[in-house]
């Protein structure tokens, strides 16, 4: 299982990123944490958790104020490596609903030179269920293209095999990370997670914490062996499920 | 605490006093002494100790004072005498009206301590008939009690560090300590110069400026810099202010020797296996034995190791901090009762209660700094005119070498010097807030106020300015947090708390004591996956290394870690005799500069050899012969193949963290140069770099520079880099944000553990150190690791001394100097350190791993 998986990757190692499957779509992982779909030009990213400092601050805890321009210098790197046409943010954009109207001046900016000619599709997530207009683009609760669905929570109780199977869904809201511990070093990354029919996206937010990909909630959306890809400084590192340590 | 040891020989001591006093006329000063007091000391056939009068008559002057004296010397009592006496001569005087506050405060460092001591004063004051109500507030006592102490203090309050902070902080300290006229601080030497000590000295500032008349006392064991301590006495007004010093006499001189095994003294490890039988049979010999050791893994061994020869089935106890805290308490009270015969503890017990019974002392391993060797010697005897008595059992050969040079420290009464170091920021941080909380303040006059404190003295307008906006909005250059000040200035220009629930985040968050994750270690049952009973408690970061599969010494066992559920480490009994997983290797305390000085002195200086074990001496001449002796300043760097490795083997004697942080600038270096290290291994004395190209020959070619390799500038941009993913720097900033009150300890509040926290904290220190480098929480977490757990600063002063003083030797085979280093079981350090290296191996073994499955499989 292991090995096809290895081989497949090292074909698809091309341009950008690894290149991965997805119930027949072929899909490049950016290093930074980006899921592009060359054939519809789509650039996929999850959980932003954009202004994440500032709901702190407002609770008495004043986390630096620089989470929402980090992520969004990450989004703008992996925007210029993959010059989509479309960006789909998969959900939990931003921390609270009031996230949008906190937003600092430059980092409007920056959103907006990131948006400028291309088209933004906001997803529905649970920390940001309603639309925030000032920001432009759509406000879905959810997207089907083609092969894929893409959507902030998995559907639930879907495996991915047997009768009424998911196949091609993209989800966010887990921000899977894997640790392995490499001669007496532990590592701790954000990581793509999928079985070939789903796949769970990292979370892009630089105050986003994770959820180890062993943990029963990530488990249980695979029906059987899944991957995790962890997301690097040039290049992601493709490691099977069962070699990453599970936290508890 | 030492009272009740008086108690027992005080008529001893008498009468060597009298023998002693010399010109002194004992009487003399027995005159600023009531006639009640000396009833009472005659009444026990007792006499005051010169010491003691001493003091009495320092408060009388209204002087401030530091007393040193060793354990046994009567000096809480001493501490204590001026209150006493002012308690009953007010007592007496009593038509005006007894004022409401706390007389005497006395801050101890540990809350059994404050109990212990309550409970010894108690009995005189109660003897002498004295009206003095005594009391104890720790984190223990009922809150009915606290709020009735609030309102109706007791004359004499005992309390630790933490509860001043908490008192200080609200709306009645004013009342509480308006007519407070003594601080005595209990075991200052260990408070000064830590993070607890500063915020201590903060709260002393802000009672000196509640009560200007108080005095302070300052107990102390010897120390090497008691200006230090004196100054902490006194307000630092125009800097260098000085309390008085009253210098008990000392105790009769130690006995200390050298355990020389008749076994073969390793060449590496902590363990001292070789050595078993002999401490074994000390403890026979012995009424009572301490037996410290440096970490709590090896505590665990040794005991496991004692147990298992324990033929007589002597009652050996073991005491170290990640045991159950009621098994602790059952250790001690045994102790107390004389009840056992051996305890082997680490420095959980080198403070606090003392126990008359103890008449040995056996420090395994080397002692690491003389201080605390001497410290330790103390908890035996304390019977000032009877010698204490320990034997020091080196673990390893370089031990050898520093247990004797720690023993000619002792006997000189030479202490390690102490650190330099300045007040904490993150500490003044929490200071400051606690100060809104306890009523308005202004900037400019809490700003004289804290620079009244020893370890503030020095604080610039600045620093402070940039605490204060920490306090605030957070301090950053981005102005986005005004709106959710925690702090704000008012029209009046005073600074208050805006709100009463951040006065309640503050009581929830004070101290400075962050402690590690704890996970606990259970056994997994044979039948039941949910396991069986609990073992203990080890520190997460410890597991986080570790792969299921390793095991590891815990409880007296070795044990398999097969995985963690939930806050609980599953782990099973495992056949192996070796654990795999070093535990903790060295020790938790790096060699002291003071000692590692010594320890070269000794290297230096053959003609001295002649006094060490033979095969010691043996070991070093075979290493003269061969290679070169490290000379007292100059750094010996040999180079060698072995097992087709090329190794490159310093030794800087500068202890093994700040030999980690080198070993990680210096592959970074290598890698750069393109001589692709592979990791290296470190001890307290040496440092060995290994990898797979000839180091020889690339410095014999001048592609290597050992002279620019060494040069005191990889402190700058080799150092930022890796501090950018230092796990040590990632702690250490967690730290300063907890103390600092940037987050709270159950941040982000609502998860279920405090695993995410420590994600969470290093998401924001990465935030921060790109955004805003220069953050005053960073400067505090930079200040933290110049003298902790990278000890960056003695890498430093190291790298500037040695600077074109390399002595280079190629060799053809390793030397017997480096063969310790070398067998140190400590973990592989990549080079560099990176993870992106690490993860691309992790990668290929797996993928190999898979190709190798499928090979068997199709064949």
């Amino acid at each position: 299982m292991a090995l096809e998986m290895a081989e497949g990757d090292a074909d698809g190692r091309a341009g950008a990123g690894e290149g991965i499957e997805l119930a027949g779509a072929w899909l490049t992982l950016d290093p930074a944490g980006g899921l592009y779909w060359p054939a519809e030009r789509l650039l996929v990213v999850a959980d932003l958790h954009l202004e994440k400092g500032s709901a702190f601050a407002r609770r008495g805890v004043p986390l630096p104020p620089y989470d929402s321009r980090a992520t969004l210098a990450l989004l703008a790197r992996i925007v210029e490596r993959t010059k989509p046409r479309t960006i789909v943010a998969l959900g939990d954009s931003f921390h609270d609903g009031g996230g949008a109207a906190r937003l600092g001046a430059a980092e409007r900016q920056s959103l907006a030179e990131i948006a400028r000619g291309r088209e933004m599709v906001w997803i529905a997530g649970n920390h940001d269920p309603d639309p925030a207009p000032e920001l432009g683009g759509v406000h879905l609760p959810e997207l089907a293209i083609g092969p894929l669905r893409l959507r902030h929570e998995p559907a639930q109780g879907a495996p991915t095999q047997g009768a009424g199977a998911v196949r091609g869904e993209i989800a966010g809201h887990f921000h899977p990370v894997a640790r392995l511990v490499v001669r007496g070093r532990g590592l701790r990354r954000r990581c793509f997670a999928t079985d070939g029919a789903r796949l769970v996206m990292p979370a892009l937010g630089a105050y986003a914490g994770g959820l180890n990909i062993r943990d029963a909630a990530l488990a249980r959306l695979f029906a059987g062996a899944y991957a995790a890809h962890l997301v690097g400084a040039a290049r992601t590192y493709r490691i099977a499920h069962h070699a990453c340590l599970p936290d508890r | 605490m030492d009272d009740a040891r008086d108690d027992r020989r005080e008529d001893e001591v008498r009468e060597e006093d009298s023998r002693s006093a010399g010109g002194c006329e004992p009487d003399a000063g027995l005159t600023d002494l009531p006639e009640t007091f000396r009833r009472w000391f005659a009444g026990r056939g007792w006499a005051p100790r010169a010491h003691q009068l001493e003091l009495l008559a320092r408060a009388r002057e209204g002087r401030s004072s530091l007393l040193i004296a060793p354990t046994g010397a009567g000096k809480t009592l001493a501490g204590f005498l001026p209150s006493l006496v002012e308690l009953a001569e007010r007592s007496r005087a009593r038509n005006s009206a007894r004022p409401p506050g706390v007389h005497t405060l006395y801050i101890s460092p540990l809350k059994a301590l404050a109990v212990d001591v309550a409970r010894n004063l108690e009995r005189p004051a109660e003897e002498m008939g004295l009206p003095i109500r005594i009391e104890t507030r720790t984190g223990d006592t009922p809150a009915s009690r606290r709020q009735r102490q609030r309102r109706d203090p007791p004359d004499i309050l005992l309390t630790t560090p933490e509860q001043i902070a908490l008192l200080i902080a609200s709306a009645d300290a004013a009342h509480l300590f308006g007519d407070l006229r003594r601080i005595v601080l209990d075991e200052l030497h260990a408070l000064a110069g830590s993070k607890r000590g500063d915020l201590l000295s903060l709260g002393i500032a802000r009672l000196r400026r509640i009560a200007p008349e108080a005095q302070t006392v300052g107990l102390s064991a010897t120390v090497a810099d008691p200006d230090t301590l004196r100054r902490w006495l006194v307000p630092q007004v125009m800097g260098g202010e000085m309390g008085d010093v009253v210098v008990a006499e000392p105790g009769a001189a130690p006995d200390l020797s050298m355990l020389e095994s008749v076994a073969h003294v390793p060449w590496a490890g902590h363990t001292a296996r070789h050595s078993l039988a002999e401490i074994y049979a000390l403890i026979e010999r012995n009424t009572t034995t301490l037996v410290f050791v440096n970490t709590r893994m090896q505590a665990e061994l040794l005991f496991q190791e004692l147990w298992r020869i324990n033929e007589a089935n002597l009652p050996i106890a073991l005491h170290h901090g990640s045991l159950d805290v009621s098994q602790r308490r059952r250790v001690e009270a045994a102790m107390g009762e004389g009840r056992l015969r051996a305890v082997v503890c680490t420095s959980s017990l080198d403070l606090g209660i003392d126990w008359g019974a103890v008449d040995l002392v056996v420090n395994v391993g080397a002692p690491k700094g003389s201080s605390r060797l001497m410290q330790r010697i103390g908890r035996a005897n304390h019977r000032l005119d009877e010698p204490s008595r320990a034997v020091l059992v080196p673990a390893n050969r370089f031990e050898v070498l520093e247990c004797r040079a720690a023993l000619e420290a002792v006997r000189a009464g030479a202490q390690d010097g102490a650190v330099e170091r300045r007040g904490a920021l993150d500490v003044l941080a929490q200071h400051v807030l606690g100060m809104a909380c306890a009523e308005a303040f202004d900037a400019e006059q809490l700003y004289e106020e804290v620079r009244s404190a020893e370890p503030y003295a020095g604080l610039t307008r600045e620093d402070f300015e940039d605490v204060v906006d920490f306090v605030a909005t957070g301090g950053y250059a981005l102005r986005a947090y005004e709106r959710y000040a925690r702090i704000r200035r008012r029209k009046d220009g005073l600074w208050r708390v805006a709100n009463p629930m951040v006065a309640q985040q503050y009581r929830l968050n004070v101290g400075t004591i962050v402690e590690s994750t704890m996970l606990k270690v259970r056994l997994a049952g044979a039948k039941s996956r949910f396991g069986g009973r609990v073992l203990g408690e080890v520190e997460e970061y410890f597991v986080e290394t570790m792969s299921p599969g390793d095991t590891f010494v815990f409880a007296g066992e070795v044990l398999e870690y097969i995985t963690i559920v939930e806050d609980e480490v599953r782990v099973a009994r495992s056949n192996a005799a070796e654990p795999k997983v070093p535990s903790y290797a060295g020790g938790k305390f790096p060699l002291s500069t003071f000692l590692a000085a010594r320890v070269r002195a000794l290297l230096a200086a053959p003609e001295g050899w002649s006094s060490l074990p033979a095969q010691v001496h043996e070991w070093l001449e075979i290493q003269r012969r061969r290679s070169r002796l490290p000379g007292r300043e100059d750094l010996l760097v040999e180079t060698f193949p072995r097992g087709g490795r090329h190794y490159l083997v310093a030794y800087p004697f500068e202890g093994r963290l700040a030999h980690q942080t080198l070993g990680m600038l210096l592959t970074r270096r290598l890698d750069r140069l393109g001589l692709h290290p592979l990791g290296f291994m470190v001890n307290d004395y040496a440092l060995a770099i290994y990898g797979v190209r000839d180091l020889s020959l690339a410095i014999a070619q001048a592609r290597l520079d050992l002279d620019r390799l060494f040069d005191a500038d990889m402190l700058g941009d080799d150092l930022e880099d890796w501090l950018a993913e230092s796990a040590l720097m990632k702690r250490t900033f967690r730290q300063c944000a907890v103390i600092g009150g940037l987050i709270e300890r159950r941040f982000p509040g609502k998860e279920k553990n405090s695993r995410q926290v420590t994600m969470s904290t290093d998401l924001v220190y990465d935030v921060l150190r790109r955004h805003e480098p220069d953050h005053v929480l960073l400067r505090a977490a930079r200040a933290d690791a110049a003298t902790g757990l990278l000890d960056i600063r003695r890498l430093s002063d190291m790298l500037v001394r040695i600077r074109g003083r390399i002595d280079h030797v190629p060799l053809a085979r390793v030397s017997p100097l480096a063969v310790p280093v070398m067998l140190e079981i400590g973990r592989e350090m990549v080079a560099g350190g990176a993870s992106e290296a690490l993860l691309a191996e992790a990668e290929d073994e797996l993928i190999r791993e898979a190709l190798d499955g499928a090979g068997d499989g199709g064949g």
